[in-house]
């Protein structure tokens, strides 16, 4: 799906996928101190993207999740398209999802935008090794 | 769609299209040819070679013709460094310079020369007494731009040609930037070579110049049938280059009241981003600026993706210049000017021209505002 770019506005760069997460992203803002489970955090601000993430997990599945970037397009756009692909898996499964998934599901990002992919991958497995870390020290 | 990415390349005008096209559909002989066919390709090319030096004030003599600005750089920069090769291996430059200096200058280096790149202040101004004590008995060269293409900072170039002069070292100014925006007379500027580039004056892309000052010692980069008195071979562009006189006569005709007009449309953007917005900075805002640029950073957000907010509207700008857009370092110029990277990564550059209008400051100020608080939102800083 929309891996053929529109021949009309910055499509041409990014695919429409992009364009709508970049525009209208997905679970964006911080969850309340009560509904964190855990915390994740990738980047560095002083030398590029910094991506924020929270989750919270019920009955073993990422019940929400929701994000903060400071980023270019492309890191916005990843994140918000891993936390849609997060949401709802267990945490075995959001574990194992990778930057070239969230590629897939945005129809392609060009190859200088590649590596921001990472940010949202890395921010959510260290949400998760969050979450594991809280529960062994109860 | 609103267009305020000038700076990068402008709109040819019609004139400039109409007075190219008898080159392209009749008069399209080779200008070198023995026949009266080729004569006139010649003639025309000549009287377009006058009209220039005429408008910028150099003998026709002092005009090479090239195919872009970045290629005029290197005609000049690659040159001297040859010719003079014997003389000493020592050139200065600036850290803010168009890549088509800096990496020139990082190849001789590759070479073995030594290049010394002059720091600027926090206006994004090159330092002259820092260049004045970098020199020494190997310099050879000193290259500054005019006008710098990111926040349209003018250089105190007069001051260091007025300095290379004395000590007799040979000084290039890339005026791509200010070429139509300032009053310039090339021989009354001081500088040795100047390089300019049609297309960022309402000119066709494919032709840009070198102003080379008689007697200034250049070894030809490219060789060839020996055009341009052999300082750059090839058959001439003869309808660039009558596009180019069209363009240049036109800039300097319109040149006064086209810049106040421009000056005041980005100032007012200034005032009223300033106002709407909180958390900015406008960039080289205390030095003398040339009137169509504006670099404006907005904290706390990415200016690459501001420029695909603005882009979602049909709003033209960029972050910084057009040459690294997806560089995912922020601006050379910005960090040479001591900002943060942080800082730096929201910058965003609107460089606005002669089909920019009153409405469109107000369009995109309205359109900014909303598309700022919405990143900011959703900012992790």
């Amino acid at each position: 799906m929309d891996s053929e770019p529109d021949r009309k506005g910055p499509v041409l760069f990014y695919t429409k996928a992009v364009i709508d997460h970049f525009m209208n992203p997905r679970n964006t803002g911080e969850l309340a101190e009560q509904d964190t489970d855990g915390f994740g955090m990738a980047g560095d601000p002083e030398c590029g993207d910094q991506l924020k993430l929270w989750i919270k997990v019920h009955g073993g599945r990422i019940e929400k999740i929701s994000f903060k970037s400071f980023g270019c397009p492309g890191a916005i756009a990843t994140s918000s398209m891993l936390t849609a692909l997060a949401t709802g898996k267990t945490t075995e499964e959001a574990r194992s999802i990778t930057d070239d998934d969230v590629i897939e599901a945005l129809g392609g990002i060009p190859e200088n935008k590649k590596h921001c992919s990472l940010l949202g991958v890395r921010a959510l497995q260290s949400a998760i090794n969050d979450r594991e870390a809280r529960i062994r020290e109860g | 769609m609103i267009y305020l990415d000038n700076n990068a390349t402008t709109p040819l005008h019609p004139r400039v299209l109409d007075s190219m096209m008898p080159f392209l559909r009749d008069c399209w002989a080779n200008p070198s040819s023995p026949y009266r066919f080729g004569h006139q390709a010649r003639d025309a090319m000549e009287k377009a070679r006058e009209r220039i030096a005429k408008r910028v004030g150099c003998k026709t003599t002092e005009l090479v013709f090239c195919s872009s600005g970045t290629e005029s750089d290197n005609i000049a920069i690659r040159g001297v460094a040859h010719a003079l090769s014997s003389k000493g291996g020592h050139i200065i430059t600036s850290t803010i310079e168009h890549p088509a200096v800096l990496d020139t200058c990082k190849a001789l280096e590759r070479d073995g020369f030594r290049i010394t790149r002059l720091p600027v202040n926090r206006d994004g101004l090159v330092d002259v007494a820092m260049l004045e004590a970098s020199l020494c008995n190997e310099t050879i060269l000193v290259s500054v731009m005019h006008a710098n293409n990111e926040t349209g900072a003018i250089q105190p170039i007069e001051k260091i040609a007025a300095i290379t002069k004395k000590r007799g070292i040979l000084f290039h100014t890339d005026a791509v930037q200010s070429t139509g925006k300032l009053p310039l007379h090339f021989d009354g500027l001081g500088a040795d070579l100047i390089t300019f580039s049609g297309h960022k004056l309402h000119g066709p892309k494919g032709i840009a110049a070198l102003f080379v000052r008689t007697g200034t010692p250049l070894a030809p980069v490219i060789s060839g049938g020996g055009q341009e008195r052999g300082l750059r071979a090839g058959t001439e562009h003869v309808a660039g280059i009558a596009g180019l006189a069209e363009a240049v006569d036109m800039a300097f005709e319109e040149q006064e009241p086209e810049n106040r007009r421009i000056g005041l449309l980005r100032d007012r953007l200034e005032k009223q981003i300033t106002a709407s917005i909180k958390d900015t900075r406008i960039n080289a805002v205390h030095a003398p600026r040339i009137p169509n640029t504006s670099n404006i950073c907005f904290h706390g957000i990415d200016g690459e993706s501001v420029v695909l907010g603005l882009d979602v509207l049909d709003i033209c700008a960029s972050t910084g210049s057009a040459c690294s857009t997806g560089d995912p370092e922020p601006s050379h110029v910005l960090l040479a000017m001591g900002l943060s990277r942080r800082e730096a990564q929201g910058a965003v550059r609107f460089s606005l021209g002669r089909d920019t209008k009153e409405d469109d400051v107000n369009t995109v100020v309205q359109a900014l505002s909303g598309i700022v608080s919405r990143l900011r939102s959703i900012s992790s800083l």
